[in-house]
């Protein structure tokens, strides 16, 4: 074996259980920051998942963030306007099934039409104002999950009356509706139909579940008084992530407001961010007290050790070599207590993964945990770079101890 | 320069050493001499006297405040770390009062240390070496035994093996019979002075025991960090230009020759 790695290894290997105690402290540290990244990280992709089933991927609407081009800015380069308003007028998007058929043309993804209605449901005697929105039963699929969040009725079952309607179930629990319940719906702008209950939906977000309802195109365009009346497109894209692109060229190539998930969330999604340094803040001092040990032991091998080191050096072996034994060391106890992290990280997750929880804001019945081999990446460097660290400083030390001091006091 | 001095092994010129302090101390002054091939030198003086830090001079293992220590011609004082080690480990071998053996080791790995960290042999070479010191030394039934299992002259007969590992010219042992009893003491003496006899080793030796340095071929006697008197067997303190060589210790060698070795032990 290597003459480093041989002495190095018996070092440790006699001071078995100060070692132990020293693998132990970074075996706690990294079994506990795989456990708090997985739990952190996971809790965070279950929610974005969910935003994500649970909300269109971009939504196009008629608000029209610049006035429309115009043909000078075109045909001259030097041209340029200023103080345009947009255009006034009439609500919704012109012309929506040219623009929906434009969009399928290029979007990876489906496209469905909506009628978004702020309205207020009343049923005996109670009223809850609710988000409606007016839906294609037969496009809705493909840009939702809304058809495997039934768990009444089906989304076809708004074609079976003239007023149908789909509740959330904590919207329905709310005002006490029941499936087939009859209830009125009236808006700001003045209508009031009374629909029948043909289903309800179960989202796992509570703010959906508690304040949306769905109606058809149709019966939504009635409400909001405006006939033809489109105001939303919703697209769902094959890849999530590439919203933000996709919205994008929408909004150039339409001149309509088009809104990815990301850009809806950016406030959720930048409190991500926070969390996620907290996460690692807190995961990188748990590693760093965890070094401590390392460090203690490291420095107790080196001061007792400390006329083995004379005579290393009075033979002829170098600083460099010296300080490489006790760096080795420092090396081993963070390799092992990595490996033996990785066991205590699972173990954990795996445990914490069986208990039953109840979040107030989403139903998941366990805790969201994410399993991915980066955390244990993450924190196998972590753990050996600061065992490395904390080895290097009393293994420095002790390479430039002088020999001759050490002899003489020996002697 | 003579051809003793050309061929010295190891040579201090006006080596001084001052230790830094609230009030420095002077351990070795003004010590100027060449060691030849083929010697037992015994270094002698009371306490105190800088016995042992001429020792560690001469052995690379300190630096002299002024003066140089040359060994086979090449001055050392610009040496790097790295250099020093290297000459320690091909050119010196070192035993102390007490053995210094690593503890955690058997007797086979103690002795390969320095050939492990000179890298120069393969592992078999290393460990038939190890074998074969152990053997000459009487130690081939403890080969696989810890140091703490042996006796003080036997842990002594190890720490001769480990410093014989790499085959140096010089052997710097700095009170070798120091810790052990008078059986013990013969048999390391014994050994070192075969040392010089049948394997043409030069061996230094910082003894107190004034018998033992009576047996040798050169008695360096120090007193407050000088040369003060060499002799006494084999060896006389001849210098027919002493003074014009400011105090040189110029040294003859009786046993082969009747010629003069000036500057030259």
């Amino acid at each position: 074996m290597n003459l480093i790695l041989d002495i190095a290894w018996t070092h440790i290997r006699s001071r078995a259980r100060h070692t132990a105690v020293a693998v132990a402290g970074v075996t706690t540290g990294v079994g506990f920051s795989i456990m708090m990244a997985a739990l952190m990280q996971g809790s965070q992709d279950d929610f974005i998942n969910r935003l994500v089933d649970a909300i269109p991927h971009i939504v196009v609407s008629d608000e029209r963030r610049e006035p429309p081009r115009q043909p000078a800015e075109t045909a001259y380069t030097a041209a340029e306007f200023h103080g345009l308003t947009p255009i006034a007028m009439r609500p919704g998007i012109k012309n929506p099934l040219a623009t929906m058929a434009a969009i399928e043309q290029w979007v990876p993804g489906a496209v469905a039409p909506s009628v978004q209605v702020k309205g207020i449901l009343r049923y005996a005697s109670r009223d809850v104002s609710a988000s409606i929105t007016g839906i294609d039963p037969h496009r809705e699929p493909r840009v939702s999950t809304l058809a495997k969040q039934m768990h009444a009725g089906t989304l076809p079952s708004l074609y079976r009356t003239t007023n149908a309607i789909i509740l959330g179930d904590r919207l329905a629990e709310k005002i006490g509706a029941k499936l087939d319940a009859n209830l009125t719906v009236q808006t700001a702008e003045g209508a009031r139909i009374t629909a029948q209950v043909a289903g309800l939906f179960h989202a796992g977000v509570r703010s959906i579940d508690e304040g949306t309802a769905y109606v058809l195109v149709k019966t939504a365009q009635v409400l909001a008084q405006q006939t033809g009346l489109v105001n939303e497109i919703r697209v769902r894209t094959t890849d999530p992530m590439a919203a933000r692109e996709v919205a994008g060229r929408i909004e150039r190539e339409t001149g309509y407001k088009s809104v990815s998930w990301q850009g809806a969330q950016e406030d959720l999604l930048s409190t991500f961010v926070i969390r996620n340094i907290i996460m690692y803040t807190v995961v990188g001092a748990i590693l760093l007290v965890a070094s401590f040990g390392t460090y203690n032991i490291i420095s107790t091998i080196t001061y007792e050790k400390a006329r083995d080191i004379a005579i290393l050096k009075s033979l002829g072996l170098t600083e460099r070599i010296v300080r490489n034994i006790f760096v080795v060391e420092a090396g081993m106890i963070g390799l092992a207590g990595a490996a033996l992290g990785f066991g205590l990280g699972h173990a954990l997750c795996r445990g914490l993964g069986l208990i039953e929880i109840k979040n107030p804001f989403l139903d998941a019945d366990h805790l969201p945990l994410a399993y991915t081999g980066w955390h244990y990446v993450i924190a196998a460097c972590v753990a050996l770079g600061s065992s490395l660290a904390a080895g290097y400083f009393p293994a420095r030390k002790a390479a430039r101890v002088y020999p001759v001091d050490i002899i003489r006091g020996a002697t | 320069m003579s051809s003793a001095e050309a061929a010295a092994l190891i040579e201090a010129r006006k080596v001084t050493r001052i230790l830094s302090g609230i009030v420095p101390t002077t351990l070795v002054h003004d010590v100027d001499f060449a060691i030849a091939p083929n010697r037992f030198i015994a270094i002698t003086g009371p306490s105190g006297s800088g016995k042992s830090s001429l020792l560690y001079l001469l052995g690379l293992l300190d630096v002299p405040t002024s003066g140089e220590v040359l060994i086979r011609g090449k001055p050392t004082h610009h040496m790097s770390e790295h250099e020093r080690a290297f000459l320690r480990l091909s050119m010196l071998g070192f035993v102390f009062q007490f053995h210094f053996l690593l503890p955690e080791f058997n007797l086979l790995d103690n002795v390969m240390l320095p050939m492990r960290a000179l890298a120069a042999r393969t592992e078999q070479q290393m460990r038939e070496r190890a074998c074969e010191l152990l053997a000459a030394l009487g130690l081939s039934d403890h080969m696989n035994k810890r140091p703490d299992q042996l006796s003080g002259g036997q842990r002594q007969r190890v720490a001769v093996a480990r410093a014989l590992a790499n085959d140096p010219p010089v052997i710097l042992a700095d009170e070798p019979t120091g810790s052990l009893d008078s059986n013990a003491s013969e048999q390391v003496f014994q050994i070192l002075r075969d040392l010089v006899d049948r394997h043409g080793k030069t061996v230094v030796a910082v003894t107190h025991d004034l018998g033992l340095a009576e047996r040798t071929d050169c008695r360096v006697h120090l007193a407050d960090g000088a040369v003060v008197s060499t002799g006494p067997r084999r060896c006389d303190l001849h210098c027919a230009d002493r003074q014009s060589r400011q105090g040189q210790l110029c040294v003859r060698r009786q046993r082969n020759d009747q010629s003069h070795y000036r500057g030259a032990v």
